[in-house]
């Protein structure tokens, strides 16, 4: 359980973030979504006490991040997979995590086995490690304390597609258990096949948030007409606004039915119909992305 | 959407310092630099007694003389060892799992104290052991292998190497940047020293507040009170100042 509440961060007169509140639910996987520079990192370390909020609150199961006594059995943290001592070992990466919790370093080697580092890589410097293998050795330290909740800044980032599949499946079963996800990432298709809710930030600001089904249903209806210039006048008969797409196909924020309905009744031929789907969120994503940008 | 639904509470209590300053000393060793670090300055002090061995005449060679030359190479090279364990919590950006793991940073700062002020305490007695290895060694070779050691003097080494080793965390919790902490932890009490030599007018201020003029009667018998007073007054203003102030700068800085 995450509980973020009007969150703002003002550098000098820049508002990193502002005004940010969502939650985040038990046995929930929460998308957070937004493009770089758009304030989830600094949302992320406010909610992980690194960085003072200008105003509002986190919580974390319940109480500020800070006053948890032992965050690292209540809380899951990956914030930057490269922020580890180029000099250490995996395997000594996690013992000491394991022993600041109070664990026993034997569970050790088995976490790094559940993340994909084998005896040999354990063995091996961070220096050594590829962003890949970096990702992986986060993940076994945010989830060494058995938490109840992750937060995951971009964890897929370096990871090769058979990783980011792994990933999902892991991130997926956690939630299943009853677990709560925080995942960022400024690619949509990257937390669209884990999300059960997404969260959008651009400019500090929240731009949307909601149950993803919902918001992928919203998404509209990708159409190719035979003939675009026929087509725009049964828009036009619609109230509605297409969008172009270079394919050629037009992407209509209504039903497939209504549109395919009016298009039979005005006798212009559709080449394709269909729910736009996470095409069509992600054409929204950077519609609101681009102006939050612009605020 | 309440709280209802939060995990069940623990206590909010802090981690255990002891448990802090454990990790905190492993992390001194664990890593390439720490490693050699401490390896140089083992092989460094039995050097020292090599050095004796080998070239010193034969009255030389006593529990007293191995000792008090064998501390040497821990006392320069230790404080080093306390500035990377500040400092690279920054540079190498561990501060971000560190202090996710350990959200109460003031007992982070106060395990590195400790962890530091026990590798002070590991190293003099380290010494003292290679001391007794020498000093049997140079009994069989003709030395003089007096066992007579002043007791001041054992502690006076201790309190150099404490001294020593909370002055490399106060630069590196101040500067919180390896190259120029380091730098600036020989250079500037010793651009002190050059300056108290060379202007006479900073000649009695220099006697207060030179580290390097104040730590020298702690290698010779029975300090004066008026010694000590000396000594602590530069202390207070090379490792108790730095200290407060990285300490603050610590707690207040935001981690990324």
């Amino acid at each position: 359980m995450i509980a973020v509440e009007n969150l703002t961060k003002r550098y000098g007169d820049q508002r990193a973030v502002d005004d940010v509140s969502f939650t985040c639910e038990p046995g929930t996987v929460t998308g957070f979504l937004g493009p770089n520079g758009a304030g989830k990192s600094t949302t992320m370390r406010m909610i992980c006490g690194l960085t003072p909020a200008t105003s509002g609150s986190a919580t974390v199961c319940g109480v500020p991040y800070r006053r948890l006594g032992n965050p690292g059995r209540r809380v899951g943290v990956l914030l930057d997979a490269s922020a580890q001592h180029a000099g250490r070992t995996g395997r000594e990466t996690l013992a000491l995590a394991a022993l600041t919790m109070g664990l026993d370093t034997a569970r050790v080697p088995e976490r790094l086995t559940r993340v994909g580092l084998d005896a040999t890589a354990a063995r091996r410097r961070v220096r050594a490690y590829s962003l890949g293998m970096r990702q992986r050795l986060g993940l076994a330290y945010a989830m060494i304390g058995d938490p109840a909740v992750l937060i995951l800044d971009e964890p897929a980032n370096g990871l090769d597609p058979e990783g980011i599949y792994w990933m999902r499946g892991l991130l997926r079963a956690f939630a299943d258990r009853g677990g709560t996800v925080l995942l960022s990432s400024h690619l949509l298709r990257e937390v669209e096949a884990v999300a059960d809710r997404l969260v959008v930030i651009g400019g500090g600001r929240i731009l949307t948030q909601g149950d993803k089904n919902a918001m992928l249903g919203e998404a509209g209806t990708v159409v190719r007409p035979a003939d675009p210039a026929e087509f725009e006048a049964v828009l036009k008969r619609l109230d509605l606004t297409g969008t172009r797409s270079s394919d050629g196909t037009i992407l209509v924020p209504s039903e497939p039915e209504a549109i395919a309905r009016a298009a039979t009744e005005a006798g212009v031929v559709l080449l394709e119909v269909r729910p736009a789907g996470a095409g069509g969120l992600e054409e929204m994503f950077l519609r609101l992305t681009s102006t939050g940008g612009n605020r | 959407m309440t709280s209802a639904l939060a995990l069940p509470r623990e206590a909010t209590g802090s981690l255990p310092l002891p448990r802090l300053t454990t990790v905190e000393l492993r992390k001194l060793a664990d890593t390439r630099a720490g490693f050699w670090l401490l390896l140089v300055i083992g092989l460094a002090t039995a050097a020292t007694s090599a050095i004796i061995l080998g070239w010193s005449p034969d009255e030389e060679m006593t529990f007293q003389g191995f000792f008090s030359f064998g501390l040497l190479p821990s006392a320069v090279l230790l404080p080093v060892l306390g500035i990377l364990s500040v400092t690279s919590e920054w540079s190498q950006r561990t501060a971000l799992s560190t202090f996710t793991l350990v959200p109460a940073r003031s007992r982070v700062v106060i395990a590195k104290i400790a962890a530091g002020v026990l590798v002070a305490i590991a190293a003099t007695a380290a010494t003292a052991l290679i001391s007794v290895v020498a000093n049997v060694i140079g009994r069989a070779i003709g030395g003089d292998g007096s066992w007579h050691v002043d007791g001041s003097l054992i502690w006076q080494g201790l309190l150099l190497e404490v001294i020593f080793v909370l002055m490399g965390v106060a630069f590196g919790a101040l500067l919180q940047n390896t190259p120029l902490a380091i730098v600036l932890y020989f250079a500037l009490p010793m651009v002190w020293s050059l300056l108290g030599g060379m202007i006479k007018g900073l000649k009695p201020v220099a006697e207060w507040l030179d580290i390097n003029v104040t730590t020298t009667p702690l290698s010779e018998v029975g300090m004066s009170s008026g010694e000590y007073a000396r000594l602590g007054v530069s202390v207070a203003l090379w490792v108790l100042l730095p200290l407060v102030l990285g300490s603050i700068r610590v707690l207040r800085r935001e981690v990324s």
